[in-house]
Parts: structure tokens; C-alpha cells; sequence
């Protein structure tokens, strides 16, 4: 009897109600539904206390704001609960493993971000005087220092938001070298399988973007990129270790060609990852090349960012360097904010203020805590965990170069022909099975691109598990006696597969209170 | 090394599965001559209390605005975030997600970003914004490109009152293109005679409102004059706060809107990372720049969110890309965002009520000391002050007593003719009576000495 109380047994349900599988809120259990902040609350709500305003006349020239904005008004908690809601229907990598080839997603370790937050590097704002921020020019500073040894380069700019704003930092380098030189280059050549934002970079400085094919090794062809070498061109933009997973093996030979003929070398150092402590780029004949904090050195994702895409730079482009950078003299640090006296060869500004500071912070933090010893376990722990998924799946997944990879596998869609089931079918029924899908179709150079990425941060007891469902998903494909199976993923995540077709077509991009009717 | 899950002996098993000898073989690709032989020449690795201590020694070294007289603006604010906001950006789903390439498991992520869309739209009166950009600075150079494109002409004009670092972005922006900009020259007393350049020519005329300076103005008229030749009106915005109290640029209007979102929801971290708000009509939207959400529907027919128009992007046209962007500041967005939902209508309204209240205040009061002037008559939480000394001088000496006095204008104009002596001064709601006291008499000793 007591195991009644403070449990309401009524209403008591009905045969009918019993019945239905669609439940009356929408939720699923712990998996809960939130309408669009726009269609909750009720106007003179408020989720932040504030002073009364002191009573003034207004000093805003007549153009006091007339008539609402629309803004809906909400309490604290409703607020708190509706993003805890919209964050339980996002993956992670926090939650699970993102085998994500291109885009090295690793443990984001939660000391980076206490640091960030440290009264007097978080809160600090970046026009005081320099004299009362020395720690932070200090972290700048240290924070160079440490890129610049592991990639055995002389400079680096820091400023720079993202990677695609790294290249951009790079190549506007280049530019601004034969600019300087009274040369009036007009091509960059750039391998197949490049990111897409290297050709947009090119195009933004004003250059032709000049493909150069792949090799069937996977490497980009030296024979065709010696017949495109001429005194018009400005440089070559090389990914390495190169989206395929490879490592550029004529890598010094690409470099002394590109010098020969008055270019540079652009290398997009998304895969910094691989070859930490292992070879410095400036070993390797590079003149600039952007770094991905976030990737390489963990800052998060956030989501899609905020990024931050430092450039290190050969003696032949540092002067070129983009402005605000720490200049260190004797125990002071100072800050060159204007194209002026040292600066006068720089190509300009990049971003307002001085760079991403909280970024730069967290990278430090996590390159403290590996150390020259941690960083090249990384390397070797990374490419070992690629080589182990390539192994684990090259009997049924079909491997289009040979050997070994740095710290991505590559496969492709030809053991899945005529199967009718596609890597997007296979990618979506990875939801299902609690994985972030690896990337796809990409690099474009290989049809039906699989390319996985587990990180260093990943142990083998996942890795074998992944490896085990993978087998399973590519196994069942092949059978081929449940279609549906693959064409209805995913089914448990929060949303089925949605129309992206109809979203391009007729684009609604804000909810307009009409919507809420 | 607590961050790497592998023991010596899995090592051992997993470099056997793979069929090589030792983990050197899996780097036989590098060329012998250029391989590291041994460690980097870089300290070992630290625990975590090693960092934890030489990160904080790295703060003590900075004077933190936390308790002290804090006036300092000049396109980035300090404002008061509310505890929430940090609380729900470090939830493991939002802080260590990947971008929401893969719909179906970002739900969350993508239907704030449709959110934070609507929100900038509205403050800002336009009709569509984008998933944000790196910062203010860089909006606004892809505002001048996107104008470009969109009015298929070569060249903007940069009012002089427009903050430097967006003037000096922009040009960087422009230099290798077939696009240029013309910068006014500064007009510290306003006046700005916008008009007279426009032609047929001209793409987009560029114009801070509140200006560098604080100043705010009417740009109906501008906006009139812009559309008579064809040209667009691009408004930046750097202390969106403004947006609670004054006239949006869209209502004035502007065809394109930027700015910097910093203000609601992001700490100062000393310049970064920010929050690039970007906002426009309706019949630009295929010319904007950066990521897109959209509403759509999935198979059951449910509501969802997917990016969206990302052929304008890099990954397809490549180098018809409209930008080589391809991220934006998504955790700083969402900062944004539920910063804004916090406050709603009411609080966002109040929040700018209280600071210009303040603002206004300190104005007064400052202006009453001897040969301290107001330049701009009109302003929001920012203003300038002509002293009868050195702005720099005077800054430095309010630092050295803890006092963090405002910018002085010199840092960002050196070649301004008489910026020496202006000092600009933001105000915020962070701001108690006692600092703002502590701040005027510290001033006072030093202009009557």
C-alpha cells in the first residue's frame, strides 16, 4: 500500500490511448523536443536582472528605435532548459567517436578551457595600454615560439581566424613577395585533390587556379607538374600529408622545382597532425604554411568554429607578414599594430584586434601538457590508429593506393557495387549505430570517398568496436537481402534524413512571425 | 601523455596487426634527410596542475578589468554575461561538436543557428542574416566584396569615421582583386560629406553607426542618395548594444548590414575570438557570404535543419566560390544567442536604456572639468573628449593607478591631425557610481596639474 503514495494512479488509461504510438508532446523519453525560442514565453518576462536606468535626457540625436523588435521574453529556466533540450540532439565528440577524415576530431581536454577563462587573460581587452598585458603578449609570443620550433620555420603570423584565413594569410604572402619583386605572376598550381578553399584563396589574390592530376599511387604527378612549371607561376598549394592519407614522398623535390622557377611553396598544413615531432616543414623546403589550432593542437570545434589559423613563414615571406604581431626586446614584449617603420612590407590586416586570443590559449595549454615527448606520440599514435582501421577493413572495403597511411584511411565505394547501397547509406546506418558518419565523398579524386580519421585520442577497444560495426554494415550490404534497412537510416536519430533538396530550393532562413500561426 | 588511451604492450599488438616492424616504418614515406631524429627542442610534458599554474602566472602578469574604473571601448565592450550563457556554451553537445554537416545528429546546433539567424535579422531590421562570420572587422570587407558582386561595379567608398581596423581589413581584403575602396578622410567633428563621390560607378558606400567616435547620425538620406545611382548602403555596427535604443540601420535604409556581435554574449579575450554579424535583404541573399541554416523538413515530415545554399560556398564552384570562407563562429554565435533569448525584448531594450543612462552620465561629468570638451553632441555608451593634454599620457597615468581611462585615439589614427589630445570613453552597465567617481577625479588631478 505505501508504495502507492505520492503516485496519482488516475486518469486511468484508455484501450484506445493505449494504442497509439505517437506520443501527445512530441518527446520520445529522454529524447525531448523544443519548439523555437520564437514560439515561447510571454511578453514583460525577463531572464537577466538589471538596474533601473537613471533618468536622463537622451543624447541619441533623435534616432531613439521606434516600435518593437519582436524579441520573445523569456525567464531563466526557460531558457536554460530550452538549450539543454536543442544540445541533446547534437553528437559529439565528448559522446562518441568521429572518424572523421580531413578534420582531426580529438578530446578536448577541459584544462584548455579553464585557462581560457583565468581572470586577466579571458576577461582582458585588447586595447589597453601594453604595459598592463604583458602576460598575454608573453602567451602570444611563447605560443609562436612553440609553432615555430615544431615546424623549423624563422616566422610566424598569428593573427589569422581560421584555416581557409591561414591560406588566404599565405598566399596574399606570395602575392605581396612578387608584388615587391616587380613580378607579375599569374597561376598557382594546385593538386586535385585540395580542399576547396584552396582554389577560392588563389582566386581571392587574383591568381588562376591551375589543377595538377594525382598519380595512381595517390600522389600528385611530377610529370605533370614539371610541364606546368613556367616564370608565370606564383606558387603551389600542396596539402601534406595530402587528403588522399598520404605523405607527398617528392615532397623536396616539389620544393626545389617551385624555387626554380621564382615560386613559392604554399603547404596547407590541415594534417599537421601526422607528422608532429616527426619532420619540421622547414626541413621540407615549405615557405608558408597555415596551422588549424583546433585541429591539431584540440581547441573545440564549437560547432563549426571559432577557429584559428596561425601561418608560419620562410625568411623570403616574413616581411611580408601580416600586421598586429608581438615583438619581444629584452624582457618587454610590444605590439607592432600599424603597416609602419618594421612593418612597412606588410600586406596589411587580417582581422580586427590582434588575433584569437582564447584559441591561442587554449592550444598552449594543451601543447604544455604533451611536451616534445606528447606531441610525437601524437603523430605516432594517430598513424598508428589509421593503419589499424586500414587493416582492420581492407579485406571488404577497397583500399584505392597501397601501403601505408598517415593518419587517415582512404577507401572506396567499389565493393559496394551493385549492391544498390551507397557510402551515404552507409554513413547515415553509422548514425545508428552511435557513430558520427566518417567523411564521404571526399577526397572527389576517388568515386565514393570513405575517408576515416580516428585520432590519437581513440583506444583500441573502440577502434576494434568500430572496426567490428563497419565489417557488419558493409557485410550485410553485400548479402543484400535487407535494402531497407540501409535506405531507411538513419531511424534512432533525432531527425530521419532530412530534404536538403527543398531547403536550397526555396530557402527559409528565419522564422517570421506569420510561422507562428 | 593523459590524453593517449594506448599501452605499450596495445602498441606492440596493433603494430604487429598492421605488419610493421616498428613504429618508424609507418613514417618511411618522409625523406631520410628531413626527419627529426630524437625530441623537438621543446620542454617535456606537464601535468595538470604545472599548467594550470603557468597559465594563472601568465594572468597575474595582465591588470584584469574585473573591480577596477574600466572605460575602455572602441569596437570591443565589456558587458555583464550572464552565468548561464558560459554554463550552456561548455555542454559537451555544443562545445565539442563538428560542424552540422551531418543534419540528422546537429539538430541542435543547426536550429540555434536558424535561431541566432532570426535574432540578427530583427535587431538589425533586415530581412535574412548568415550563421555569422570570424568578427566584425572581416564582415565588413566581405559586405564591400558581396556589394561588388551583387551591383557588378569595382568600387566602395569607406566613410573616415569607419573604425580603422575595419578600414585597414577591408583594403587588405580588396588589394589583389579587381575591387578597390576610397577612404574619406576622418571628419573627428562629423559632417562627413558622404554624398559627393557617389556615381554610377560606386558599389557600396560604407558608414559606422555609432561612428568610431561614438557619434550617431541619420542615414536615411545616404541611404536615399545610395539607391538613386545604384549603390548599396553598408552599415557597421560595432556596439550592437545600440541596437536596444536606436534606430536600426534597416529602418534607415541600409542594404547590408555588419558588425560585431562581442558585445552580447562573448568575453573580451582580449580580441578574440569574436562574433561577425552579417545581415541583408531578402533579394541578396544567394550573394551572401559564410554558412546558412535553413528549415526544412525529414522523411516523417517533422521539422528540421540542414545548411543550406552551399553552392554559393567553396565546395563546389571553388574558385567561383563567392568567399573562401568556410566556418564561422559558431560556439560565439550560440553565446549570442542565448545571451539574446536571456534578455528578450525587454531585457535587450533595458540593457541599452541603462547603459546610455550611465554613459550620459559620466559625460556630463566628465565634461564639467577644466578644458575637457564632448567632440560628438550625440552617442550611445561611447564618446570622445578633447583634453587639454596628451590622451596617451593621460591613459598611462591612469594605469598606473588601476584605472583603465578609455583609448586613446592616437593608437588607432596616429596620423589623425590633433588625435593626440582626443581620448574615447565607453560606458557600460558593468560600471558602478563609485568607478565612474574614482575615474573622474583621477582625470581631474590630472588635467589640473
Amino acid at each position: 500500500m505505501l508504495n502507492n503514495v505520492g503516485r496519482p494512479t488516475r486518469p486511468e488509461a484508455s484501450d484506445t490511448e493505449s494504442d497509439l504510438v505517437e506520443t501527445f508532446t512530441g518527446n520520445k523519453a529522454l529524447n525531448l523536443e523544443t519548439p523555437l525560442i520564437f514560439d515561447q514565453g510571454e511578453p514583460g518576462r525577463i531572464g537577466v536582472d538589471l538596474p533601473e536606468p537613471k533618468a536622463v535626457k537622451s543624447r541619441l540625436g533623435g534616432l531613439d528605435r521606434e516600435g518593437a523588435i519582436g524579441l520573445p521574453d523569456l525567464s531563466e529556466p526557460q531558457v536554460l532548459r530550452h538549450y539543454v533540450r536543442l544540445s541533446r540532439q547534437n553528437y559529439s565528440i565528448d559522446a562518441g567517436f568521429y572518424p572523421l577524415g580531413s578534420c582531426t576530431m580529438k578530446h578536448n581536454p577541459r584544462i584548455n578551457e579553464k585557462s581560457a577563462r583565468i581572470m586577466g587573460l579571458g576577461d582582458i581587452h585588447p586595447l589597453q595600454p601594453t604595459e598592463t598585458v604583458q602576460g598575454a603578449l608573453e602567451l602570444i609570443h611563447d605560443l609562436g615560439e612553440w609553432l615555430k620550433t615544431i615546424t623549423g620555420m624563422p616566422a610566424v603570423a598569428m593573427s589569422p581566424a581560421a584555416g581557409a584565413h591561414g591560406e588566404l594569410c599565405g598566399v596574399m604572402a606570395i602575392r605581396a613577395a612578387h608584388d615587391a619583386k616587380g613580378e607579375a605572376r599569374t597561376r598557382i598550381l594546385v593538386p586535385e585533390s585540395a580542399h576547396g578553399t584552396n582554389p577560392a584563396t588563389a582566386a581571392l589574390c587574383g591568381y588562376k587556379v591551375d589543377p595538377v592530376q594525382a598519380r595512381p599511387d595517390g600522389r600528385m604527378d611530377m610529370e605533370a607538374f614539371k610541364a606546368k612549371l613556367g616564370p608565370d607561376v606564383a606558387g603551389v598549394m600542396l596539402t601534406n600529408p595530402n587528403t588522399c592519407g598520404l605523405f607527398e614522398t617528392d615532397v623536396k623535390e616539389i620544393a626545389d622545382l617551385i624555387h626554380g622557377v621564382g615560386g613559392y611553396f604554399y603547404c596547407d598544413g590541415a594534417n599537421l597532425n601526422a607528422i608532429l615531432g616527426r619532420t619540421r616543414v622547414g626541413d621540407l623546403g615549405v615557405d608558408a604554411m597555415h596551422i588549424n589550432l583546433h585541429k591539431t593542437f584540440s581547441t573545440p570545434h564549437g560547432g563549426g568554429g571559432p577557429g584559428s589559423g596561425p601561418v608560419v613563414l620562410s625568411d623570403a615571406l616574413a616581411a611580408y607578414a601580416p600586421v598586429p604581431y608581438v615583438v619581444k626586446e629584452g624582457d618587454e614584449y610590444r605590439l607592432q599594430e600599424n603597416v609602419e617603420g618594421d612593418a612597412e612590407a606588410s600586406f596589411g590586416r587580417m582581422k580586427g584586434f590582434h588575433g584569437q586570443m582564447g584559441m591561442f590559449i587554449r592550444a598552449l595549454a594543451y601543447m604544455l601538457s604533451h611536451g616534445s615527448d606528447g606531441l610525437k606520440q601524437i603523430a605516432e599514435d594517430a598513424v598508428l590508429n589509421a593503419n589499424y582501421v586500414r587493416v582492420g577493413l581492407n579485406d571488404i572495403l577497397n583500399s584505392p593506393f597501397d601501403g601505408i597511411c598517415m593518419h587517415e584511411a582512404l577507401f572506396d565505394d567499389s565493393s559496394l557495387k551493385d549492391t544498390g547501397v551507397t557510402t551515404l547509406d552507409i554513413a547515415k546506418a553509422m548514425i545508428d549505430e552511435g557513430y558520427h558518419p566518417m567523411t564521404m565523398y571526399f577526397p572527389l579524386v576517388v568515386h565514393g570517398a570513405m575517408l576515416i580519421e580516428p585520432t590519437e585520442s581513440e583506444s583500441k577497444e573502440t577502434l576494434d568496436m568500430f572496426i567490428g560495426s563497419m565489417r557488419h554494415l558493409v557485410t550485410k550490404a553485400q548479402t543484400g537481402n535487407d535494402p531497407d534497412f540501409f535506405t531507411q537510416a538513419p531511424r534512432f536519430a533525432p531527425r530521419r534524413r532530412l530534404d536538403e533538396t527543398s531547403a536550397a530550393r526555396k530557402p527559409v532562413l528565419r522564422w517570421t512571425p506569420s510561422d507562428a500561426d | 601523455m593523459r590524453y593517449m588511451p594506448h599501452t605499450a604492450e596495445q602498441r606492440r599488438e596493433m603494430l604487429e596487426k598492421v605488419g610493421v616492424g616498428s613504429v618508424d616504418d609507418l613514417f618511411a614515406d618522409i625523406p631520410a634527410s628531413a626527419r627529426v631524429e630524437g625530441l623537438l627542442d621543446l620542454p617535456t610534458h606537464k601535468t595538470e596542475l604545472e599548467v594550470d599554474r603557468r597559465m594563472h602566472a601568465y594572468g597575474r602578469k595582465n591588470l584584469s578589468p574585473a573591480g577596477i574604473p574600466f572605460f575602455i571601448g572602441g569596437g570591443a565592450y565589456r558587458h555583464h554575461v550572464p552565468t548561464v550563457v558560459d554554463h550552456l556554451i561548455q555542454r559537451s553537445e555544443f562545445l565539442t561538436a563538428y560542424t552540422p554537416y551531418q543534419p540528422e545528429i546537429s539538430q541542435g546546433t543547426l536550429q540555434a543557428l536558424f535561431e541566432f539567424q532570426t535574432q540578427v535579422a530583427m535587431i538589425t531590421g533586415m530581412d535574412v542574416a548568415n550563421a555569422s562570420m570570424y568578427d566584425g572587422a572581416t564582415a565588413c570587407a566581405e559586405a564591400v566584396l558581396m556589394a561588388c558582386r551583387a551591383t557588378r561595379r569595382k568600387k566602395a567608398i569607406l566613410s573616415g569615421n569607419l573604425h580603422p581596423h575595419y578600414r585597414q581589413v577591408t583594403d587588405t581584403t580588396l588589394q589583389f582583386t579587381e575591387f578597390s575602396a576610397e577612404s574619406l578622410p576622418v571628419a573627428t567633428d562629423g559632417g562627413e560629406d558622404l554624398t559627393s563621390g557617389l556615381s554610377k560607378e560606386i558599389a557600396c558606400v560604407v558608414v559606422q553607426n555609432p561612428d568610431f567616435f561614438g557619434r550617431l547620425q541619420d542615414l536615411s538620406d545616404l541611404a536615399d542618395a545610395c539607391h538613386e545611382v545604384g549603390a548599396l548602403l553598408v552599415v557597421v555596427v560595432t556596439e550592437v548594444v545600440s541596437l536596444g535604443a536606436v534606430k536600426s540601420p534597416g529602418a534607415m535604409g541600409a542594404d547590408i548590414v555588419v558588425g560585431e556581435g562581442q558585445s552580447i554574449g562573448v568575453p573580451l579575450s582580449y580580441g578574440g575570438p569574436y562574433v561577425g554579424l552579417f545581415a541583408t535583404r531578402q533579394k541578396y541573399v544567394r550573394q551572401m557570404p559564410g554558412r546558412l541554416c535553413g528549415e526544412t523538413v525529414d522523411q516523417e515530415g517533422n521539422r528540421g535543419f540542414v545548411l543550406t545554399l552551399s553552392t554559393r560556398e567553396q565546395h563546389i564552384r571553388r574558385e567561383k566560390a563567392t568567399s573562401n570562407i568556410c566556418t564561422n563562429a559558431g560556439l560565439c554565435s550560440l553565446a549570442f544567442s542565448i545571451h539574446m533569448s536571456l534578455l528578450g525584448e525587454t531585457g535587450f531594450t533595458k540593457l541599452a536604456q541603462v547603459n546610455h543612462a550611465l554613459a550620459a552620465d559620466t559625460a556630463d561629468k566628465l565634461t564639467a572639468l577644466r578644458g575637457v570638451e564632448l567632440v560628438n553632441d550625440s552617442f550611445f555608451n561611447e564618446f570622445t573628449l578633447r583634453l587639454p593634454v596628451d590622451a596617451e599620457e593621460v591613459v598611462g597615468k591612469l594605469a598606473e593607478q588601476e584605472i583603465l581611462g578609455g583609448v586613446p585615439v592616437s593608437r588607432l589614427m596616429p596620423d589623425v591631425e590633433g588625435a593626440k589630445h582626443l581620448l574615447l570613453v565607453a560606458v557600460t552597465e558593468t560600471s558602478t557610481d563609485e568607478e565612474i567617481d574614482q575615474f573622474v577625479s583621477a582625470l581631474k588631478e590630472i588635467v589640473d596639474a
